[in-house]
């Protein structure tokens, strides 16, 4: 992380939530860091859980049992959710982070264009592609298993 | 190149990684019937069905993915929580500790992870 010396995050977490006027691309920043958040929780957990396999099946039915019923089924739904939504966006900001999207250099010229709005539909598909997969697990979760 | 320059291509490096083996993840144990891979669930049923489990802990690419999936995750996972928290400016003396404290942790869960894979492995390869 490049340090900031000059102008410090006054906001702190609070910033998080200030989309303002930076629209849509503000908030997918918000939802990538919460969602990066509750999937690092559960994997720490997951990597506790699982390793009951190398015990051998008794402690792995055990451990599975565990963790079975209505409520994990949610949670493990909701994992699924965030990692769809993560690793699709995770594409788009690779993609802008090597300056491919997001417009040639234009003249700052009144009435002055801002590149989100060239990024936009990139949102917009990353958003789309991410639902696809989202209907796909919740097919697999909650109809077809 | 700067020291963060370097840890932030690489927590870009494995996301990349992270993207295709937890995709592959994801999609052996919840896109068992909307994506199946039959090869990867041979016994059918649920995918954490110990006959299931077995099967692909016998694949040593299988087990080898596991363990660079880990190392990914708990790279990227670590380090971008690292990056939150120093953007709440703690003080240099903070920044060392929280630093220290991810990197011991990475290391111990890399440890006991990478230990559960290649047990498994051998658990499975023995029945």
């Amino acid at each position: 992380m490049i340090e900031s010396k000059g102008h410090p995050n006054r906001l702190g977490l609070w910033g998080w939530l200030g989309g303002g006027r930076w629209g849509v691309e503000r908030y997918l920043y918000t939802l990538h860091r919460l969602t990066g958040l509750g999937l690092l929780t559960y994997f720490l957990l997951h990597i506790l859980v699982t390793s009951s396999r190398a015990l051998g099946k008794a402690p792995w039915e055990q451990a599975m049992n565990a963790v079975t019923g209505p409520l994990f089924k949610l949670g493990e739904y909701l994992v699924f959710v965030a990692f769809a939504f993560h690793a699709i966006n995770g594409i788009r900001l690779g993609i802008i982070e090597l300056g491919f999207g997001v417009g040639p250099p234009i003249e700052p010229v009144y009435p002055y264009r801002t590149s989100l709005d060239v990024q936009r539909p990139l949102a917009v598909g990353v958003l789309l592609l991410a639902a696809i997969i989202v209907v796909m697990g919740t097919l697999n979760f909650w109809v077809l298993e | 190149m700067m020291r963060d320059q370097k840890l932030w291509t690489w927590h870009l490096a494995a996301g990349v990684v992270i993207l295709f083996l937890l995709g592959l993840h994801m999609t052996v144990m919840h896109l068992n019937v909307t994506v199946p891979l039959k090869g990867l669930n041979p016994a059918g049923g649920h995918p954490i069905d110990w006959q299931n489990v077995i099967a692909r802990g016998k694949i040593g690419a299988f087990a080898l993915t596991y363990v660079v999936l880990l190392g990914a995750a708990l790279f990227h996972g670590l380090y971008g929580l690292r990056n939150i928290l120093f953007e709440l400016n703690p003080a240099s003396w903070l920044k060392r500790t929280v630093s220290i404290v991810l990197l011991l942790c990475g290391l111990a869960l890399f440890s006991f992870g990478t230990w559960a894979a290649i047990a498994g492995f051998s658990l499975a390869k023995a029945m």
